[in-house]
């Protein structure tokens, strides 16, 4: 096999810090090449001096694509060789159609005049090569992540692409949609395009990938040949982090006592198709020192319960009950819900967890400002105690707790996010996705954090589409599909087949 | 004002203080704010020079203040509007309309001028809520709600004047503008109140400087550098204690200044120290995320907007009492002035960064240069010309300095 792309000696340095040294990394034709590491372990960076978003002259070692030695001065210039990115926020304009946003950039056109029979025509033929079975004249914002994707994909087709890079292409997928995708990889395979794949599923890197390259702070460690026999995920894990983690859930040894919280008969009705459901009479009980895992596919309802529980944040015409400790309480507005002693720490920390541009210091105590304050007045004396104290506690690493989120790693912005709520005071927390987009070193002291919390008393609702996860953490899991509750059962009779075939046998009734 | 000591004390790495790289990581990160100071120094240091001394002379320093009262009082409220996110382009017209209500009030009704002045401050707290409503709770684009004021209040401007100029007021009306603090010593040719009143703001400043300084230090708070603490505080110091001077060597502390000083320390308290002003840069910085932190966004927006409406009511009564005639014209363009003092002063467009001080400077750098260019004899059209330039260059800085950080 003819090696189609080869990196030699890249060396890359922002003030202050080396972010790759002396990495080297060989593709070959027609193969799927996976790039793991933990967060800033260097591999966005690679991929951005691969595609020229980092031009030639800023760092420093030797391209070759197809035997050719490549200077790129932008990321037209690697896109007109072949080479493709697909980052993991999609760049797609939502009010724009399928077709439009395809051609953005690349316009079927004479003379400025875009032609749009051929566009469309066109259209139709990429969108049938990746499977995506919608109209060329649909709006973006019409169509769920995984499609988008899809229209991504075929954005890339449409360039003649050599080499597709997809930066996370499943992270905010669900498992069907993320098979299809990985399906897709392999049929381009099969017609000679190679792909560079980062993720952190490394479920998913075992069985499509071919050549696995490990990256750890900002240098290749190893590279693995991942055809014929599977490489262990523990091996990947232990490269990536430099440690072997034995466990990849710390013991918990659970003392449950009565119950905190319960919730009878919820019912929330979609924002705007009020006809529509998107908790159909869902009832659950957590008890002083039970970590109880929600378990579904992506557009299950789970977020949606969580949000329309604290403060109706999501959804209308709510009804049913919440009590604590056997009362009712009123949970109407996010307020009265934190003063009934319940917190929500959302899946999207960056749209509705974190004032980014703020200090550490600075978001913790946003969710309990009297808790630093004097009446009206804030001690800052106080709000920096309080900022120290939990960076010890739950290890947020940082510089000072002057420094702004924005500049944290993931993990770290999630620890904020859990400080943030603690310094709250709940009794009952209910934790989204609270390992989305974190790396499997920062995982670990997540879930420390999440059974210490248990520990302490706490009642504690996961919710997750990592199902490994909830089956690692938690001790009693429900099931969610379609906006009900399908299923309940300890975790110790759970296996993700059982609950794969709940939710499935569930769809089935409808 | 002493607030802000506390505030800019947030170098990344807890260095000791005295070493030359510490010295240079404070400087770079708080470029932006010595920036601005150094800025208006420089700018009135030209102006000094090339007007031969008029600038700070003190019949001149006494015009400056009156003549930029009203923008740094609408500034205040610009601010928190600016940093919560959103912006009021109708402050211009509602000045003018409450300059135009007041006139026809005391003038022509003959009502008492105590009380008129209470109802525009009401009135313009209502204007403020009424587009605060829409803003906040029916979520209207604030540029577009405040078009719509501007437009509107200019109309109901001339309404309520019919086309005339409306004047003059009575002598107690007018010394809201032209009145000075009382020469209770009597000492002819210089107002002892207003030099003691000075010392005295300086000493308070000194005071809380060094408290604030001695107990970040105590507890390990990341701390300014020594030499930039003495020397920001010594400029501080010797500017107050000159204006002071110069002031009470011609007629004393206009009215309005002490006015203005007691608002820009209200004002720098309620963003720096207050719950209610953390909440406001928690909006603009992220609207969402402040709402799931159980903190009523809406309502904190729609008192943003109300309380901009009672400034601009304020700012409306100082100007006419100024001008001593309430006209049609009044307030025209005056919201341009003020958007551009706030963001000279290191507001973002996008919300959740900017300081009163910074604002204040702002205006000062705005009025300075309207001041100095006059003095010179410059059209307006160049004016204009150089006041965006400099909206433009102060801009760019800020945003080559957040891109290089």
């Amino acid at each position: 096999m003819t090696t189609i792309l080869q990196m030699q000696g890249i060396t890359k340095t922002f003030p202050g810090v080396i972010a790759l040294d002396d990495v080297n990394l060989s593709v070959a034709e027609g193969e799927i090449h996976a790039l793991v590491g933990e967060n800033g372990a260097g591999k966005s960076t690679l991929m951005k001096v691969l595609s020229g978003v980092y031009p030639h002259g800023s760092y420093d070692g030797v391209i070759e694509f197809k035997g050719e030695e490549c200077r790129f001065s932008g990321i037209a210039d690697s896109e007109k060789r072949g080479i493709i990115i697909i980052h993991q926020e999609l760049a797609l304009v939502p009010l724009l159609s399928i077709a439009e946003n395809i051609f953005l950039g690349n316009e079927r056109a004479a003379g400025g005049v875009i032609d749009w029979h051929e566009t469309f025509s066109r259209t139709r033929e990429l969108l049938a090569k990746v499977g995506l079975k919608e109209s060329p004249q649909t709006r973006v914002t019409e169509l769920g992540l995984g499609k988008q994707q899809l229209v991504e994909i075929a954005k890339a087709l449409s360039k003649e692409v050599k080499l597709l890079i997809l930066d996370e292409p499943t992270s905010s997928l669900n498992e069907t949609d993320s098979e299809a995708l990985l399906k897709l990889l392999l049929e381009f395979k099969a017609a000679g395009i190679s792909s560079i794949l980062i993720s952190h599923k490394l479920n998913e890197i075992s069985k499509v990938a071919d050549t696995i390259t490990v990256l750890r702070d900002g240098a290749a460690v190893s590279t693995l040949d991942a055809k014929g026999s599977a490489v262990s995920e523990a091996d990947i894990i232990r490269d990536m982090v430099g440690r072997s983690l034995n466990d990849r859930y710390p013991p918990r040894s659970p003392q449950i006592g009565e119950t905190i919280f319960e919730v009878k008969n919820w019912t929330a009705h979609h924002p705007q198709h009020s006809e529509r459901k998107v908790c159909d009479d869902v009832s659950f009980h957590v008890k002083a020192g039970e970590v109880v895992g929600i378990a579904g596919l992506m557009g299950a309802g789970r977020t949606e319960l969580a949000m329309s529980l604290f403060g109706k944040s999501y959804g209308t015409n709510i009804s049913g009950t919440v009590e604590m400790h056997g009362r009712p309480v009123d949970v109407s507005t996010v307020n009265r819900a934190i003063s009934a002693g319940i917190c929500y720490a959302t899946e999207d920390r960056k749209t509705f967890g974190l004032v980014l541009d703020d200090t550490i210091r600075r978001n913790i105590p946003l969710a309990n400002l009297d808790g630093i304050a004097n009446g009206i007045v804030i001690d800052e004396h106080r709000e920096l105690d309080v900022a120290r104290d939990y960076r010890e506690r739950i290890r947020i690493k940082c510089s000072s707790t002057a420094q702004e989120v924005v500049n944290l790693s993931g993990g770290n912005q999630q620890k904020v996010v859990l400080a943030k709520w603690l310094f709250a005071g709940p009794e009952v927390l209910i934790l989204d996705e609270p390992t989305r987009g974190i790396d499997v070193g920062a995982k670990y002291e997540i879930y420390a954090i999440i059974a210490e919390l248990a520990k302490t008393g706490k009642a504690i609702v996961v919710i997750s589409s990592e199902m490994p996860e909830l089956l690692g953490i938690t001790d009693r899991i429900y099931v969610m599909n379609e906006g009900r509750f399908v299923g309940e059962m300890p975790t110790s009779d759970a296996s993700q087949e059982k609950i794969m075939s709940l939710i499935i046998r569930s769809g089935h009734r409808n | 004002m002493s607030q802000d000591v506390i505030h800019q004390p947030s170098a990344t790495k807890p260095a000791p203080s005295g070493t030359a790289g510490a010295s240079a990581s404070f400087i770079r990160k708080h470029m932006r704010e010595y920036g601005i100071l150094l800025a208006l120094i420089v700018i009135m240091a030209f102006f000094q020079v090339v007007t031969n001394g008029i600038l700070l002379k003190p019949i001149n320093l006494t015009n400056l203040i009156l003549q930029n009262s009203y923008v740094i009082i609408m500034a205040l409220g610009m601010l928190l509007v600016i940093v919560s996110g959103h912006i009021d382009l109708s402050v211009g017209s509602v000045l003018g309309f409450v300059g135009a209500l007041a006139a026809v009030m005391i003038v022509q009704w003959d009502m008492n001028y105590v009380l008129a002045g209470v109802i525009c401050l009401a009135v313009g707290a209502l204007i403020g809520a009424m587009q605060g409503y829409w803003i906040a709770y029916w979520k209207i684009p604030s540029f577009i709600v405040t078009l719509a004021g501007m437009l509107v209040f200019k109309g109901l401007t001339l309404w309520v004047l019919a086309g005339q100029s409306v004047g003059p007021f009575p002598r107690g009306f007018q010394l809201i503008s032209s009145g000075f603090l009382p020469d209770v010593f009597g000492i002819k040719g210089f107002n002892l109140l207003s030099m003691l009143l000075g010392v005295a703001v300086v000493a308070v400043l000194l005071f809380f400087g060094l408290r604030s300084r001695f107990r970040n230090r105590s507890s390990g708070h990341d701390d300014e550098p020594a030499l930039f603490f003495f020397a920001r505080n010594f400029i501080l110091a010797a500017a107050i204690v000159y204006l002071t001077w110069a002031l009470s060597t011609f007629r004393g502390f206009p009215n309005v200044l002490v006015v203005m000083a007691l608002l820009i320390a209200v004002y720098s308290f309620i963003t720096s120290r207050t719950t209610i002003g953390r909440r406001i840069y928690a909006v603009g910085g992220n609207e969402k995320a402040t709402r799931l932190s159980g903190i009523n966004t809406e309502r904190l927006v729609f008192l943003t907007f109300a309380n901009m409406g009672m400034l601009a009511a304020l700012a409306g009564l100082v100007f006419a009492a100024r001008l001593n005639t309430a006209t049609p014209k009044a307030g025209l363009g005056f919201e341009l002035d003020v958007i551009a003092a706030v963001f000279i002063g290191g507001a973002s467009m996008a919300g959740g960064v900017g300081t009163i001080i910074g604002a204040v400077i702002g205006a000062f750098i705005m009025g300075v240069m309207n001041n100095g260019m006059s003095i010179l004899g410059i059209g307006i059209d160049y004016q204009q010309v150089i006041k965006g330039l400099v909206l433009l260059v102060a801009v760019i800085f800020d945003v080559y300095n957040k891109n290089r950080a």
